[in-house]
């Protein structure tokens, strides 16, 4: 069959293109104009200037975008590697999987606390090295639930997909790109969109931090919101919640629902199904002439890569069985590098801290554990029945749904200072009135799993029980608490887990020059940041980290795994 | 071309010497179990692949047909004996090698037309060229104008037929099929094998050799040279025959039905030998059938009815099949399981009630209850151990484990699970024990409330 592969001549632009190409092209000047500012000189001590004025909040809310767009590109770049790696060799897989599982157990901010003057050290004299502790630690709240999502299902890639990718002579790197990759992307998407939106709660703390007593501030929506509550001025505070609604919302809009929209086409089922996610975004740029002349880049990329890599040799061997004596040697090692430093920990600690100091730490950590588990019981008390109330409404659900995202994604620590306010007002018990500001960001979490999971109770079910003349608290133990179950479970780990993370700005707040501290291993941590005090800050970590990994391991985990034992509809 | 002049006949002259594509020679595979025991799936397969023919594996599931299959692909490693391919060990994916999979194994997020291009990118084919090709393997297959739909637009058909076209494009020497039609509707499957028939006859494609693996014993018959029957327990060859039947082949046909009836004869036979060997082994890890109480009921009411209608003891299975509306291979387990609770016997290809097994029939519901629970102990020594440990055991507990372990000494571990299934569904619809499932655990409370 004879057929021309000429490349087309140049499209003629069409209305689209006229009003696609300056907007691509502006972008191109304003991230380039961005990337000059955030790069100014720098010295510790010295204190950038933060405008309140509402004109500036563009420009901030620009930078801290960009930060949140860095720090993704960087998970993407990480979650790549170290997935790949992990699913493919037996023995990283043995030390990357357990680290990458105590990595995610280490509060955000923790990381912060430790790296920040280390990526200061690294550029003297210029912001760089704030602007990348900050990156960092946007990283950090994303790369490894990401990581474990790639890992995951690299490893559940069908047989027969496998099989066919060996038998039709794939090398790794078609492989990836081809099969594996395209298998993970749904999970790594949504795992992405769920990343992202704890991000923006960690851009927004992350951005004025004090450290070895010294405020550093980048210029942000979170730096402006800080210098605005050290101002007391309310009128501020509320520009920048209008100003981060716009942001996730653009955000949304323009990055997230048309990557969505086009990953469409990676689910991994054979049928059709009826409603697939659209994104006007996404279709007016498809019907752009020059603007799809862009994609041809990525193909010819492909095309040079496959021409660049090598071609599996014809006689393959394949994948010798496993060796006895290699995993012999290989946990002997381990063992014996575990061994070393459980000794050097039980020497370093009575040194540095003396035990009463670590039990104190340890009973600090207690504490914030007990306040993050009865406000996650709270919550759910509170959400669970309006939860089924709304998912048992398909109209509501429609509407409500979106908004419990966006609520989830919103930065609660912006609402911080309007409780503050209050406690200070009416002079309310810090230790209990400050701990609601834990969940505020998270609480979200529970309410949009339990209105998914109840929209989720098929129909039959319903009328069944209808028929059988259920109802009101029959109802709900037999069929409505069962069934949302599974849901709650998930909402629930989310939201334990973000409200450990959010303990650290949440146990000290201020207004003004009022400071507020509440008991617990939150308020102990941001205090030794302060401090500065590098040894107390890391055991503070270690403690968190600790009691996170034991109430995952010993609570949630068990309580997952009954959930999908014994309540699944289907 | 006729296709009776391809194939040498099996009478004709051995002094032409046929190239063979592949060979074995007491090739044997065994998996490890999770606590060390070899389990052994195939044993001392001894078989070859000649240019211009068409061989069928066929067997029932757990004769390791597929492993077999994927051994001689190079996909999965032998553990004895030899396999050459075109006088060459195995030791790897066998290049020119080309293989249709029972899921298709398309790749969702690829248009039908880069589903083909896979294999021909990954032999650095220039895009022209590769497109080109990729274009005439899918009018080849009769999939012109779906170059640009997705695999999930399609039906299972022509999700199928891009799996041919995926396969035919790298112009492949052997084509291995591992039950290519099987997840097809009965008239699509007939019309893609007739379409395939057409192809080879008439070498449309370069393909030297063609091996499918399948249960279904009229597809065998209908495009075999030369069918490979393998039994189960390890998997072994059991026997082997020539079709020389002209293409096209009609299923009506009496030549055609009696080969049908010889297979199935051929495939329920069990050599005394090996039976007397599979009576010794304590029989814990007898493989039981899966199969529910309900079918079971319903195979041996139906063999009951026939009975009564013909005045004939003696009931073919090809006829039985067709009278229930099974596809022949459906009929296996269900066979299986009355022949292993002595409800049913199998000679020579065709089934007959057994006394226990008409009163079965005839019993209300109780009665079915006992008689099947003095079977079950009597005969699934499975069944008896669990039934005896608890008895033994103060409290009447036990844990499915420690039989899932037991079972593991004999079978893999999937297939320890599903036997385990079995003998629960069995021995609960008896009532000589209970189970509960979110404990997991085995006991005698309340087994027999009403007896």
């Amino acid at each position: 069959m004879a057929l021309n592969f000429r490349p087309p001549p140049l499209p003629v632009p069409n209305r689209r293109d006229l009003i696609a190409l300056p907007l691509i092209i502006a972008l191109f000047f304003i991230v380039a104009h961005a990337g000059r500012e955030m790069a100014v000189p720098f010295h510790l001590g010295q204190t950038l200037d933060i405008s309140l004025s509402p004109a500036v909040l563009p420009e901030y809310g620009l930078y801290t975008v960009l930060r949140m767009l860095a720090a993704l590109a960087v998970s993407f770049a990480f979650t790549l590697g170290y997935a790949w790696l992990a699913a493919h060799n037996r023995y990283a897989e043995r030390i990357l999987i357990p680290a990458l599982d105590v990595l995610q157990s280490v509060p955000i901010l923790g990381y912060l606390s430790i790296t920040v003057t280390g990526f200061m050290a690294l550029f003297p004299g210029s912001l760089i090295g704030v602007q990348l502790a900050v990156i960092f630690a946007v990283f950090t709240s994303q790369a490894w639930n990401m990581t474990f999502s790639l890992y995951q299902s690299l490893k559940t890639v069908p047989r027969d997909l496998q099989e066919a990718a060996t038998l039709y002579r794939l090398n790794a790197w078609q492989r990836f790109w081809k099969v594996e990759l395209p298998f993970a992307m749904p999970g790594l998407l949504w795992n992405t969109m769920m990343s992202m939106s704890g991000g923006w709660f960690f851009v927004v703390a992350s951005e004025a931090i004090t450290v070895s007593d010294q405020t550093v501030m980048v210029p942000g929506i979170g730096s402006y919101i800080a210098a605005a509550i050290a101002q007391k001025n309310l009128p501020a505070i509320g520009w920048a919640i209008v100003a981060m609604i716009v942001i996730i919302l653009l955000y949304d809009t323009l990055l997230f629902r048309p990557i969505v929209a086009w990953a469409d086409k990676f689910k991994f089922e054979m049928t059709a199904s009826g409603d697939a996610p659209r994104s006007a975004v996404l279709d007016f740029l498809r019907r752009t002439r020059v603007l799809r002349l862009l994609a041809v880049i990525p193909s010819l990329l492909w095309e040079a890569s496959v021409r660049l890599t090598p071609r599996v040799p014809l006689r393959a061997v394949a994948a010798k069985s496993r060796r006895r004596w290699a995993d012999g040697v290989f946990y002997a090692i381990l063992m014996v590098f575990a061994a070393w430093a459980l000794v050097r920990l039980l020497q370093v600690l009575p040194r540095d801290f003396g035990w009463p100091m670590v039990g104190h730490v340890i009973l600090l950590g207690l504490i914030t554990g007990s306040k993050v588990f009865v406000l996650v019981a709270l919550s759910a008390l509170v959400w669970v029945p309006i939860g089924v109330w709304i998912g048992l409404r398909p109209r509501w659900a429609q509407r409500v749904q979106p908004l419990a995202q966006f609520l989830a994604a919103f930065p609660a620590n912006l609402l911080f200072p309007l409780f503050v306010v209050v406690i200070v007002h009416w002079h309310l018990n810090v230790d209990v009135w400050t701990a609601p500001l834990m969940i505020l960001g998270s609480m979200w979490y529970i309410l949009f799993s339990v209105v998914g999971a109840a929209s989720a109770i098929p129909t039959d079910m319903r009328e069944a029980a209808q028929n059988l003349g259920l109802r009101g608290w029959l109802l709900w133990k037999r069929l409505y608490l069962p069934g949302i179950f599974p849901g709650f479970v998930t909402g629930a780990i989310t939201a334990s887990g973000g409200a450990w993370n959010a303990s650290i700005v949440a146990e000290v707040v201020s207004w003004g020059d009022k400071t507020l501290v509440a008991t617990g291993l939150g308020a102990y941590i941001s205090q030794t940041t302060a401090q500065g005090k590098t040894a107390q800050i890391a055991l503070g970590v270690g403690v968190m980290s600790l009691l996170v990994i034991l109430t995952n391991r010993l609570f949630w985990h068990r309580l997952y795994d009954l959930a999908q034992r014994r309540v699944r509809l289907d | 071309m006729d296709a009776m002049q391809r194939p040498e006949p099996a009478t004709a002259a051995p002094a032409i010497q046929r190239v063979e594509i592949f060979r074995t020679e007491h090739l044997r595979k065994s998996f490890r179990t999770p606590d060390g025991a070899e389990l052994l799936v195939l044993d001392d397969v001894n078989m070859h692949l000649l240019e211009d023919e068409i061989l069928v594996l066929l067997g029932r599931s757990g004769s390791g047909k597929s492993t077999l299959l994927r051994m001689l692909a190079g996909l999965v490693p032998k553990s004895g004996g030899v396999a050459l391919h075109r006088g060459q060990p195995i030791t790897g994916p066998v290049p020119g090698l080309a293989m249709v999979f029972q899921s298709f194994a398309l790749l969702p997020w690829l248009t039908v037309l880069q589903n083909v291009e896979l294999g021909l990118e990954a032999l650095k084919v220039p895009p022209a060229e590769r497109r080109a090709r990729a274009i005439a393997a899918i009018d080849l297959i009769g999939l012109d104008g779906f170059e640009s739909a997705y695999p999930r637009e399609l039906s299972g058909g022509m999700r199928q037929r891009v799996g041919f076209a995926r396969a035919l494009v790298i112009n492949p020497d052997v084509l291995l099929m591992d039950e290519p039609f099987s997840a097809l509707d009965v008239l699509t499957a007939e019309t893609m094998r007739t379409d395939l028939l057409d192809l080879w006859t008439e070498r449309k494609i370069p393909t030297r050799g063609i091996l499918l693996v399948s249960h279904n014993i009229e597809e065998a018959v209908l495009m075999a040279d030369r069918i490979i029957i393998l039994g189960s327990n390890p998997g072994r060859i059991i026997n082997e025959m020539r079709i020389d039947l002209p293409h096209p082949r009609n299923r009506e046909s009496q030549d055609f039905r009696d080969l049908v009836e010889v297979i199935y004869g051929a495939m329920t036979a069990r050599p005394g030998g090996r039976d007397a060997a599979r009576r010794q082994v304590p029989g814990v890890g007898l493989r039981l059938p899966s199969l529910s109480v309900n079918a079971l009921a319903g195979l041996l009411e139906e063999l009951d009815a026939l009975e009564k209608n013909t005045a004939n003891t003696r009931i073919s299975l090809p006829e039985l099949a067709e009278d229930m509306r099974f596809s022949v291979d459906d009929l296996f387990p269900l066979i299986e399981g009355a022949e292993l609770l002595g409800f049913a016997q199998v000679e020579d290809g065709d089934i007959m009630l057994l006394p226990a097994g008409r009163t079965f029939v005839d019993g209300s519901l109780q009665e079915r209850k006992q008689i099947f629970a003095r079977h079950l102990l009597e005969r699934v020594p499975l069944v008896a151990r669990i039934r005896s440990v608890l008895d033994e055991r103060f409290n009447h507990r036990a844990p499915d484990s420690r039989f899932l372990t037991e079972l593991e000494d004999h079978l893999s571990e999937d297939e320890a699970r599903r036997v385990l299934d079995t003998a629960i569904d069995w021995g609960r619809y008896a009532e000589i024990y209970a189970y509960d499932d979110n404990a997991e655990v085995f006991s005698l409370d309340n087994p027999q409330a009403e007896a």
